[in-house]
């Protein structure tokens, strides 16, 4: 398709990569700069906070060779990883069950819908008088989070495969439960990687939220301390790490896809 | 009336419920776990929630519940037009003009991944007050959420419409009148949906850690004051405004595009 | 050939708007870093009011000398004039404008207007009339046109593809182009209402009486529609054969079966299929 050079056309799909770098590092740069501003000409609210610089040097001065430091980056992943984990364990089969059979989904799919409004860190006190430990209380918060993005996913692809190849299935023979394992789960793949994807974002969010709430810690306990104790550069600190943490989380969720559908590598 | 009722897809929807509240209920009550022999059951539940004189205070009875609502309402709905606000239009430049997208794609791509509530102290730090810090958050994700799915919607069109204009004689201005924003539509209001349900879930948390009044607020209060059926009262509560104001925002989509409607021969949900 | 009563402003003298001048175009894309000559020293003349037909295999260039005229794309070499004003240029310093209107493959009607506020959006966009003006004028055309005018509420998406393409057409007329440009537009229509449009659009060409550039790889459709069929070679593109249509018009079924009908075809075929062969054997990917 060729490019039209006419005054008012969309931004094309495809972008030569060098011109992208001096533009976007502008707009960032300028970001920081306008940080470094605020903060030194004491606008207020600006004026607590360190400048990107100050921070930068924190980090390296004291927190990167704290072992405590290091140690909530690991308490936090392990929520992250756990709470994923489990609500893949239960939202996959679930999803599966409301997209084959009728009767169920009928039964228990307004139910369902019911919860889903409820936003996950409302389940904070229910699930803090429910289960012994602190752990497992922030764990199921972070399974809620995951959980019901994944099932509608699933839910969703099941209802999207396409009917020629069920029938097709059908007509050589195939038992339900053949078709099942060859037809349908291959099919659902793309929806639960979609589900993945959109389930690793809200689990970060939901891990440092509840880890503000009701714990003592991991990186959103550290981040909060740094409010209360009045040093801010653990705020920012705290902030960027998260950021690190769940970009880190995606990439490897993005990994994980690739190989579970190497079929649409060529993209 | 009663036909409908009485269709099998909604005695079962019922049947769905019944069973559930059941189950709740005789886990509470019945089952010999302490874990959950100290959640409230349903029945006490909804005892508390009709009670003109309600044991722990909150009840539609009482005004504070209508005060909570109303606190959590003003919140959300100011940090989503915030949003719908800023969100639309930058998305709308940035799926039209290159330039725009250059530099902007660039900043929000090291912003998004920061977990919205990971601002909530710095936003305590910044803005005078937990009111405002609770609402820049809350407008962070709802803004993320609505710039992505506009841009998405600009970029999705097809150029053919786009040509065809530009032949009749439309210029930049007549282009985003008649084409970017029509066509941009049905994924703007997807995008909005996406924020609003984006938008409650981190004004909770927000209202957890940092806030008076609201309904996530009340909700870790009345665990502090061992109320507990008020808790699942607060959740209820929560579920359904939050369901309302997104069916709230799909309705005036619907009707914003009812060529839509027609072409398809079909309610869209 | 006689003016038929045209509704749009027949022109006064008796030449008539929309001659134009192709001159050694060359078109050369460069997506990063392969040459691929689209297009070379194709030069073509088409006078005021004919209808021209281009054929040749996928990926010869037809599109990209439509896009072109059209003004979505800019050309490497050569000129293009249209009653001797520069039509292209190599800049993209002149933009499309309603003198040339295209009606498009897969249809481009605005979904979200209905037919009428899809036709009369041309003059009102442009400012030649205002809503009052333009809906009479629209609705006229409409009614003119097979009693469209029923429709005139509908939105797009509820029209059959025969009612779109009518639509679009009366879209593209209502603005008086000098020449209307047809790309590939029933390509995706099924036999029996291809055949409707093709009645429909030589009714119309009767009618008005503009000069019309219309693409299309279907032969039949070529030679059966148009006063010159024009076959491009494969890439790079330029002009292979140029047949003169001498069939008489009005034209009907029995013009598909007549003995000038299949000699036409006969030489369109075997030049098209000379030049498809050689793409084939490239192994080339289309276009556009």
């Amino acid at each position: 398709m060729s490019d039209a050079t006419t005054t008012s056309r969309v931004a094309p799909r495809k972008r030569r990569i060098p011109r992208i770098r001096w533009r976007g590092a502008a707009s960032i740069a300028s970001f920081f700069v306008l940080w470094h501003l605020a903060v030194v000409t004491g606008i207020s609210g600006f004026a607590e906070l360190p400048t990107p610089v100050a921070t930068l040097r924190a980090f390296f001065a004291e927190y990167i060779t704290d072992a405590g430091y290091w140690h909530s980056w690991l308490v936090s992943f392990k929520r992250v990883l756990y709470g994923f984990i489990i609500a893949q364990i239960f939202g996959i089969p679930l999803g599966l069950l409301f997209g084959t059979s009728r009767r169920f989904r009928d039964l228990f799919f307004p139910v369902f819908e019911l919860l889903r409004p409820i936003p996950p860190l409302a389940w904070v006190p229910i699930s803090i008088l429910f289960w012994p430990t602190n752990e497992s209380s922030i764990v199921f918060i972070t399974f809620i989070g995951a959980f019901f993005v994944i099932v509608i996913n699933v839910y969703d692809g099941v209802g999207s495969i396409r009917n020629e190849h069920l029938w097709l299935a059908r007509s050589m023979g195939a038992s339900r439960l053949s078709i099942f394992r060859r037809i349908m789960l291959p099919s659902v793949i793309p929806s639960i990687a979609v589900g993945m994807t959109l389930g690793i974002a809200i689990t970060w969010n939901v891990v440092i939220a509840a880890e503000m709430i009701a714990s003592d810690s991991g990186l959103g306990r550290m981040t909060w301390e740094g409010y209360v104790s009045s040093t801010p550069e653990v705020v920012l600190i705290g902030m960027i790490s998260i950021g690190l943490a769940g970009f880190l989380s995606s990439l490897t969720v993005d990994w994980i896809e690739r190989r579970m559908m190497p079929w649409q590598r060529n993209r | 009336m009663l036909r409908i009722l009485s269709h099998p897809k909604f005695r079962l929807m019922w049947a769905g419920y019944l069973i559930t509240i059941l189950a709740w209920y005789a886990c509470v009550k019945w089952l010999p776990i302490p874990a959950f022999q100290r959640l409230p059951d349903p029945l006490t539940v909804v005892v508390e929630w009709f009670n003109p004189d309600p044991d722990y205070g909150l009840s539609i009875f009482t005004e504070d519940y209508y005060l909570h609502i109303w606190y959590s309402t003003y919140r959300a709905t100011t940090s989503f037009l915030l949003a719908v606000v800023l969100g639309v239009p930058l998305g709308i430049l940035m799926g039209w003009r290159v330039k725009v997208n250059e530099y902007a794609s660039a900043l929000l791509g090291i912003l998004r991944p920061i977990p919205p509530l990971a601002w909530v102290p710095v936003a305590i730090l910044i803005f005078p007050g937990s009111e405002p810090a609770v609402i820049f958050v809350t407008f962070l994700v709802a803004f993320f959420a609505t710039t992505m799915n506009t841009l998405l919607g600009v970029r999705s069109i097809d150029p053919d419409y786009f040509r065809a204009a530009e032949c009749l004689g439309a210029k930049p201005r007549d282009i985003l009148r008649d084409i970017i924003i029509p066509g941009a539509l049905p994924s703007i209001f997807t995008g909005l949906q996406i924020a609003m349900g984006a938008a409650w879930f981190s004004l909770v948390a927000g209202e957890m850690i940092a806030a008076q009044y609201g309904l996530g607020f009340m909700i870790l209060e009345s665990y502090n004051l061992v109320q507990y059926p008020t808790i699942v009262i607060m959740m209820v509560t929560l579920g359904i405004v939050g369901y309302a104001s997104s069916a709230l925002i799909r309705i005036v989509g619907n009707r914003l595009m009812r060529w839509r409607e027609q072409s398809l021969g079909l309610a869209i949900s | 050939m006689t003016d038929a009563a045209a509704s749009i402003d027949p022109p006064r003298n008796s030449s008539r708007l929309g001659h134009l001048s192709v001159q050694q175009v060359d078109k050369v894309y460069d997506p990063d870093g392969a040459h691929v000559v689209a297009l070379e020293k194709c030069s073509l003349e088409i006078p005021a009011g004919d209808f021209i037909a281009i054929v040749g295999p996928s990926g010869c260039g037809k599109s990209t000398l439509l896009n072109i005229l059209a003004g979505f794309d800019t050309l490497t070499g050569g000129r293009v004039l249209l009653d001797g004003e520069p039509l292209a240029t190599t800049d993209g310093s002149l933009s499309p404008g309603p003198d040339r209107v295209v009606v498009f493959q897969n249809g481009a009607l605005f979904p979200w207007k209905t037919v009428l506020e899809n036709v009369i959006y041309g003059p009102l966009v442009q400012g030649r009339m205002n809503q009052a003006e333009a809906v009479e004028k629209g609705m006229e055309m409409l009614a003119q046109s097979g009693g469209l005018d029923r429709i005139a509420r509908s939105y797009p998406g509820q029209l059959s593809s025969g009612m779109q393409r009518r639509v679009e057409i009366l879209r593209a007329l209502v603005n008086n182009p000098r020449i209307l440009l047809l790309d590939e537009p029933f390509r995706a229509m099924d036999t029996v209402s291809k055949t409707t449009m093709h009645q429909h659009l030589l009714d119309i060409y009767d009618q008005y009486h503009k000069t019309v550039f219309f693409i299309t790889h279907d032969l039949d459709e070529a030679i059966f529609l148009a006063d010159t069929v024009v076959v491009l070679t494969t890439r790079p593109g330029t002009i292979k054969l140029r047949l003169e249509v001498d069939l008489p018009r009005p034209r009907n079924r029995d013009t598909i079966t007549s003995h000038r009908f299949l000699e036409l075809k006969q030489q369109a075929v075997s030049a098209v299929h000379e030049e498809a062969r050689k793409a084939f054997e490239r192994g080339e990917r289309e276009l556009a």
